[in-house]
């Protein structure tokens, strides 16, 4: 074992984050969800793990959903970040976050955020889930509250409202 | 203790070659990382050693699938993703896509790449013993050159592959000749996603008036590594499926199997559960040899 590692150097990262022109030096291993909540203020991500069980500090890269807890922040130069803070516009909720408030999805809101981006990131991807889709869809993220079922329900309103629009 | 990302090194090249060369100037001392589901787990609880870190993510010569007549070859920085959405990986190695399916849940499979799978070597990774039946062949990639290697013989003990310190798995390549075999897939554990395996098994079979004419079988976390069970495939060709075949088969699982202790599960249990996942296979096979 080598008793003094090498100091690396900061890296420069230059990203959207929800829409925003970003950037900032960090090491490169900093993960992305920690830079999000340090760096940015933006603390919707939350740690529940830190190991990629829970969903908790779900965002979606480049479109894609990922655990931010898991992408150390250099594989984010270039790329598009989207949180939970981005989905809201002018302090108004999102008709997603409305159904979860509607359906009492949203109980200690430790899963909220992550559970919105993986119903966002579902619903581009299938517009119109049947129920076994949004069980799969969500099914990276843990939430100790509400039993699933109020949660499964909005996402549904959501995708009803959506499809109907 | 929690790692200190001042103490880390992450150096994207952004080309193979770039990775390559990094590989072979300091041999063992550099990790690759592509999607991190593994590697930023170890990382985040202060157990990586390895202080020098090569991103595969943004290597376009690994993210390539390409479809030949007689075989698919998959870069290794394939996400599980792709694997799933694939057509003709869904069709004719639904094995495959299946596991893919399994992996984590959608975050991780939005991260998590075959060649990570095989890498980091689990006995309980649920898409390893698919590239068993399927009878893939790894290609590996040093500043030496390349050479192919069959997959099954790429684990050579807990965690341990074959895969010298300066090499690279470039691609996964399967043999396009099982679309016509009757497939099962099972995973057996607390849950699909996110939860890792007690046990999992991919099969395939074909069925000819009434006699198995061809039967490949392989397991997960019964084992030091993923396990293709040969000897149960050997007693089952040419043979027609009834009670006491089943039973000869299922002796010959639990023989073969080396299942283990532990946080998930029991050696006993394992092995009972393996043996009624192959009796389920050929039961399986045999009503749809009926039906053909």
């Amino acid at each position: 074992m080598n008793p003094s590692p090498e100091k690396g150097a900061k890296c420069e990262v230059s990203f959207f984050v929800n829409g925003k022109e970003t950037n900032l030096h960090a090491h490169p291993m900093e993960r992305l969800l920690d830079v999000l909540r340090n760096e940015l203020g933006l603390t919707g991500a939350k740690e529940g793990c830190g190991e990629g069980e829970c969903g908790s500090c779900s965002v979606l890269l480049d479109g894609m959903l990922v655990n931010s807890c898991l992408v150390p922040i250099a594989q984010t130069n270039g790329a598009s970040v989207v949180t939970i803070e981005g989905l809201s516009t002018h302090d108004l909720m999102s008709p997603l976050q409305h159904a979860f408030l509607e359906c009492g999805g949203a109980q200690c809101g430790i899963c909220t955020p992550g559970m919105i981006l993986a119903t966002v990131h579902l619903l581009e991807k299938k517009p119109e889930p049947v129920l076994s889709d949004i069980r799969e869809g969500l099914a990276g993220n843990l939430c100790r509250c509400t039993g699933y079922m109020q949660i499964f329900e909005a996402v549904a309103k959501a995708a009803q409202r959506r499809v109907a629009k | 203790m929690r790692a200190d990302p001042a103490e880390y090194k992450l150096v994207s090249p952004g080309n193979l070659q770039g990775v390559l060369s990094l590989l072979a100037s300091e041999p063992a001392q550099w990790l690759p990382i592509a999607g991190g589901t593994d590697v930023m787990v170890l990382y985040s609880a202060g157990k990586l050693p390895i202080r020098k870190l090569v991103d595969l993510w943004n290597i376009p010569e690994l993210r390539q699938i390409e479809v030949l007549p007689d075989r698919i070859h998959i870069g290794a920085a394939c996400t599980f993703t792709t694997l799933r959405g694939h057509e003709i990986i869904s069709r004719e190695f639904p094995l495959l896509a299946t596991a893919g399916s399994w992996t984590g849940g959608i975050a991780n499979q939005n991260r998590g790449t075959l060649g990570g799978n095989i890498a980091n070597a689990s006995p309980a990774a649920d898409s390893l013993p698919s590239l068993l039946v399927y009878g893939a062949e790894l290609t590996l990639i040093s500043m030496r050159g390349e050479r192919r290697v069959p997959y099954g013989t790429f684990h050579t003990g807990y965690k341990k592959t074959e895969l010298a310190a300066d090499e690279l798995i470039q691609d996964i390549s399967l043999p396009r000749k099982f679309s016509g075999y009757i497939s099962h897939a099972r995973k057996v554990g607390a849950r699909n996603a996110q939860a890792i395996s007690k046990v999992c098994l991919a099969a395939l079979g074909q069925i000819a008036s009434g006699t198995i004419r061809d039967v490949r079988l392989a397991l997960g976390s019964v084992a030091p590594v993923p396990l293709r069970l040969e000897e149960t495939e050997q007693l089952l060709v040419g043979r027609r499926i009834d009670s006491s075949l089943i039973d000869a088969a299922r002796k010959s699982v639990v023989d073969r199997i080396r299942p283990i202790d532990d946080i998930r599960s029991t050696a006993r249990y394992r092995s009972a559960v393996a043996g009624n996942l192959v009796a389920e296979f050929l039961e399986k096979l045999a009503m749809e040899g009926t039906k053909a």
